[in-house]
């Protein structure tokens, strides 16, 4: 049986239960819902400020109709950033690196968005196909390319989800191979490729926060254009 | 001095002697509605214990994790055998 690197990406099953089900369940797990005391706990401050903090950030360039996509952005950005996060423990796994469910996540929400805008107003929906202060003789193929972008949405987001945390876990599976092969042998190199693998992996938990919160903004502006 | 009898049924887990295990077992719920309270129920346990506390900090969540950490291993166990045997990487 030939392996390969992409094999830490196929959904493990052991005893009939898939881990990409344990792995989407877990996030629910970890921000328990505030009790009705006065002052709850410290994780449970820390937790609620933060979601404030960030909804109130989130919902700035909204006007009032998109307000009420407030509670879905806000679960959908803590659900994003704690699986990815999750993702870079050992041995777990990832399920944003599987592009159905990212994809899953994208379609849907961008087609509400579309749908949004075409049924209140239509004419603004439609207008956004054609830019400011376009040359006349360039309109024609101005439209068909940002209806081209339009409808590319989905997809874009789907797949710059999926293609920044698969990358990202290759490159430090491969570096960490490198670095075990090599010590024995060399082991200054397998120091510096240490070093590489150690910044790396900062950069990881990076990109892990900076996609998710990237995802959730892309999807707030394509409801405020369209709300 | 010896232990007020209690009911098999009413005893916890560490109370119950290894003899009396098979019998402990018949006595408890394992219909779904069960296997929920008993989930939700160890659920409590744990966050009061370790998160629900007035200066609660980093343990709790990272023995959570840890815990993430081994059962996910345990569930990867058929695959990184591979990586173990495997002579070229």
């Amino acid at each position: 049986m030939m392996t390969s690197f992409f094999d830490q990406f196929a959904s493990p099953s052991y005893l009939g239960i898939p881990l990409i089900a344990i792995a989407i369940a877990l996030p629910w797990v970890l921000y328990p819902t505030p009790s009705s005391r006065w002052i709850n706990n410290r994780l449970i401050t820390i937790q609620g400020w933060f979601i404030n903090r960030f909804t109130n950030q989130l919902l700035l360039p909204l006007n009032v109709g998109g307000h009420k996509w407030a509670l879905l952005l806000a679960s959908l950005m803590i659900f994003l950033i704690t699986i990815n996060m999750l993702g870079l423990l050992p041995y777990t796994f990832t399920p944003t690196t599987q592009l159905s469910l990212n994809m899953g996540f994208a379609v849907p929400l961008w087609l509400a968005t579309v749908i949004i805008g075409m049924r209140n107003q239509p004419t603004v929906a439609l207008g956004h196909l054609l830019p400011e202060g376009t040359p006349i003789p360039l309109i024609p193929v101005l439209i068909i390319i940002e209806t081209i972008s339009l409808l590319i949405r989905p997809l874009a987001l789907g797949v710059r989800l999926t293609a920044n945390l698969t990358a990202g876990h290759l490159l430090i599976q491969l570096i960490a191979t490198a670095v075990f092969v090599l010590l024995p042998m060399m082991p200054t190199v397998a120091i510096l490729t240490a070093t590489v693998l150690f910044l790396l992996t900062l950069l990881e938990v990076a990109v892990a926060m900076i996609q998710a919160y990237v995802f959730v903004l892309l999807l707030s502006l394509y409801l405020q254009e369209n709300v | 001095m010896a232990d007020k009898p209690v009911a098999l049924a009413q005893r916890k887990l560490m109370d119950v002697k290894l003899g009396e295990l098979p019998s402990w077992l018949g006595t408890r719920d394992f219909t779904p509605n069960g296997l929920l309270g008993s989930v939700r129920g160890g659920y409590e346990r744990y966050y009061n214990k370790y998160i629900n506390v007035r200066k609660g900090g980093i343990g709790g969540v990272a023995m959570f994790l840890a815990g993430y950490v081994a059962l996910s291993y345990l569930w990867e166990y058929d695959h990184i055998k591979h990586d173990r045997w495997r002579k070229y990487h």
